[in-house]
């Protein structure tokens, strides 16, 4: 076995990678619940990844096909019905862990200096990921399938100038149809998959540069022991690969629980009408996307059409999602963690939290005036909370950080 | 410990609300139908095919994976369910060709084989329910769910020959074999979805007993905190 060892690490460094990355890659010691969804974003990746190699094998990516091919996987091919259950399922788990993800980042400033650019791979991630669902999503062909793309391709003809050549050119024809599904087909199982693996590489090659952050806040590497080991960490194998086994079984049985009990979530994961195969000639009464793309939609129909156009509405859409970038540096604030932060920080998150969940209920509901208000008034709430964060975060008293990690 | 309670409350509170947008105001009756109940499946399917396969087709569903599923024989199949002259292997298609119901109803009778998943067990049931005379429809029939549906009441024989739970008990049997339909891998997902559930448990116990195991010296070995 040792023979074997070097055999390998003489031509590859085996060893070295275990070790810098798994054995003696030092970890905070006191991560809590919020510090799960990391590993699971990744084993959601592998199951989407899988699951979507075997539908791969059985769905036909044409106009007339595509809609019975899915059903000829959830009905004909061996246990066909419980790896699309899976892939429908694991597309909406992954946005529930990379929220919560996310949110984690929030609340311990994992963003902030030296992690900026952690953050910033991961929003590329995000929005990857948002293309890569809406594109799966297209697949099945149903009638939310054709009429959501329909609704999100069209805002691209909104551009100024370019618009309509722009709609021409993604499609690929004058409207949704054979050509868009091949193409969306294409990006969904190639190019996108792809992208998201280098990406998840590079997100984690530069976590383990800088090492992870913690609930308080602190730099463990300030503290370091005479062997030049942080004194507050402990190596990522085995104690947090095994902490995260049993995050894994928990997620796993509430993953199951939706997979064999309520595969459909009574139309959150997969909607009623599409079931319905696409049909070009009848709208649905309410076309909304999938929850997961909800919040961005409702800033879309918030901003009312200005000189004839729907492209201001187009453009809020956009930066709401691109404001995320700009984050580390709109925070001014001296401390990390929300546990030492001061109170106006943590009422504008809490304003924050709800903007986005409401936002995302909005973009669900058909629009009515009393709906139309509310997501004006949580769009600018939305807004505010970037716009405002360097004045909200350079007032106020943060409380005094300990030296050492705290609990645990 | 308090992040997992507000964390709880928040996944209760996203989806206790059911923020479907009703397409109808009508209030629908509850179907109470049960898929393990394979004879009430067995009486739906000769329902089906007795009252509603003459203009609707069920396209995605063959006859002899029914008899496979509800543990029919080739004969019992043959007998129950098949049209004459079609295959036990065949898709389930409609009698009525598109010529005919085009000039009957003014257009093709829609395949049923997904009802169950885009309109609900529930739509079915009061659907095949709400029936009720109006002389102003060319059926001389309107229904209560599905204003000026073009479908006339086809189950009114059997109304009328019965008692009014035993007309109830017939409709639930043609939903719930619709249900069956619209989603054949419901008759074994439940089941597996319990030894998974079962499974996982027992993980759940092991591996959290081996992070203890390992975890005990991050607090007094080598680990702690110096």
């Amino acid at each position: 076995m040792d023979n074997n060892k070097n055999w390998i690490d003489q031509r590859f460094p085996l060893t070295k990678v275990w070790n810098e990355h798994l054995a003696e890659y030092y970890t905070p010691r006191n991560f809590n619940f919020w510090y799960f969804f990391g590993s699971l974003a990744i084993l959601v990746l592998v199951i989407q990844l899988i699951t979507g190699i075997f539908l791969t094998m059985h769905f036909k990516p044409e106009a007339g096909l595509a809609f019975d091919s899915v059903e000829y996987i959830m009905r004909d091919v061996d246990w066909g019905w419980l790896i699309r259950y899976m892939h429908s399922t694991g597309a909406s788990a992954f946005f529930v862990v990379v929220y919560l993800h996310m949110y984690r980042a929030l609340i311990y400033g994992s963003y902030k200096a030296p992690r900026e650019l952690i953050w910033i791979i991961g929003m590329v991630i995000y929005i990857a990921l948002m293309a890569e669902a809406f594109m799966g999503y297209v697949l099945p062909w149903g009638q939310m399938s054709y009429w959501g793309a329909q609704v999100i391709i069209s805002l691209f003809g909104s551009v100024p100038v370019i618009g309509p050549d722009l709609l021409v050119w993604i499609l690929g024809d004058y409207a949704v149809g054979d050509a868009a599904l091949n193409r969306f087909f294409s990006l969904h199982v190639i190019a996108m998959p792809l992208i998201l693996v280098v990406l998840v590489f590079l997100h984690i090659v530069a976590l383990h540069t800088v090492g992870s952050n913690n609930p308080d806040g602190i730099e463990i590497k300030k503290n370091k022991d005479k062997n030049g080991i942080p004194k507050d960490g402990i190596p990522f194998h085995p104690y947090y690969s095994v902490k995260d086994i049993v995050g894994v079984v928990v997620f796993l049985m509430i993953f199951s629980a939706v997979i064999f009990f309520a595969p459909a979530l009574n139309g959150y994961f997969l909607e009623h009408a599409n079931f319905v195969e696409a049909n070009p000639l009848k709208t649905p009464e309410h076309i909304a996307p999938l929850w997961y793309l909800t919040p961005f939609y409702s800033v879309l129909r918030a901003i009312p059409p200005m000189f004839g156009s729907q492209f201001p509405g187009v453009l809020a859409m956009f930066a709401a999602l691109l404001i995320f970038f700009a984050l580390p540096w709109l925070d001014r604030s001296k401390v990390k963690s929300i546990r030492y932060r001061s109170l106006p920080y943590k009422i504008a998150l809490g304003i924050f939290v709800v903007s986005f969940v409401w936002l995302g209920y909005l973009g669900m509901q058909p629009v009515t005036p009393m709906n139309a208000f509310l997501a004006r008034v949580f769009t600018a709430t939305y807004f505010g909370f970037f716009i405002l964060m360097p004045w909200f975060t350079s007032i106020g008293q943060t409380k005094p950080v300990p030296e050492r990690l705290t609990g645990v | 410990m308090k992040n997992i309670k507000i964390f709880t409350a928040f996944i209760l509170v996203l989806f206790g609300a059911n923020v479907i947008a009703a397409s109808s105001n009508v209030k629908l009756e509850s179907a109470n139908t049960d898929i393990s109940d394979y004879d009430s499946l067995k009486r739906g399917a000769k329902h089906f095919m007795n009252y509603c396969s003459g203009c609707h087709s069920i396209e995605l569903m063959r006859y002899n994976r029914i008899g496979q599923d509800l543990g029919m024989s080739e004969d019992e199949v043959v007998s129950d369910l098949l049209y004459a002259g079609s295959k036990p292997g065949e898709k389930m298609k409609s009698a009525i060709s598109t010529s005919a119901s085009t000039k009957w109803f003014g257009g093709t009778p829609p395949d049923l084989s997904l009802t169950s998943r885009s309109r609900g067990v529930d739509w079915i049931y009061s659907y095949l329910k709400g029936f009720y005379p109006d002389a102003k429809r060319t059926f001389g029939v309107n229904n209560h769910v599905l204003a000026n549906a073009s479908m006339p009441d086809v189950l009114w024989s059997l109304r009328q020959s019965k008692s009014a739970e035993a007309f109830d008990q017939d409709v639930r049997d043609i939903t719930n074999f619709l249900d069956y339909v619209g989603e054949p891998a419901k008759l074994v997902r439940v089941d597996l979805g319990i030894k998974v559930m079962l499974f996982l448990a027992v993980l759940l116990v092991l591996s959290y007993l081996l992070k203890k195991e390992y975890w005990k010296d991050v607090k007094y070995g080598k680990w702690k905190a110096k």
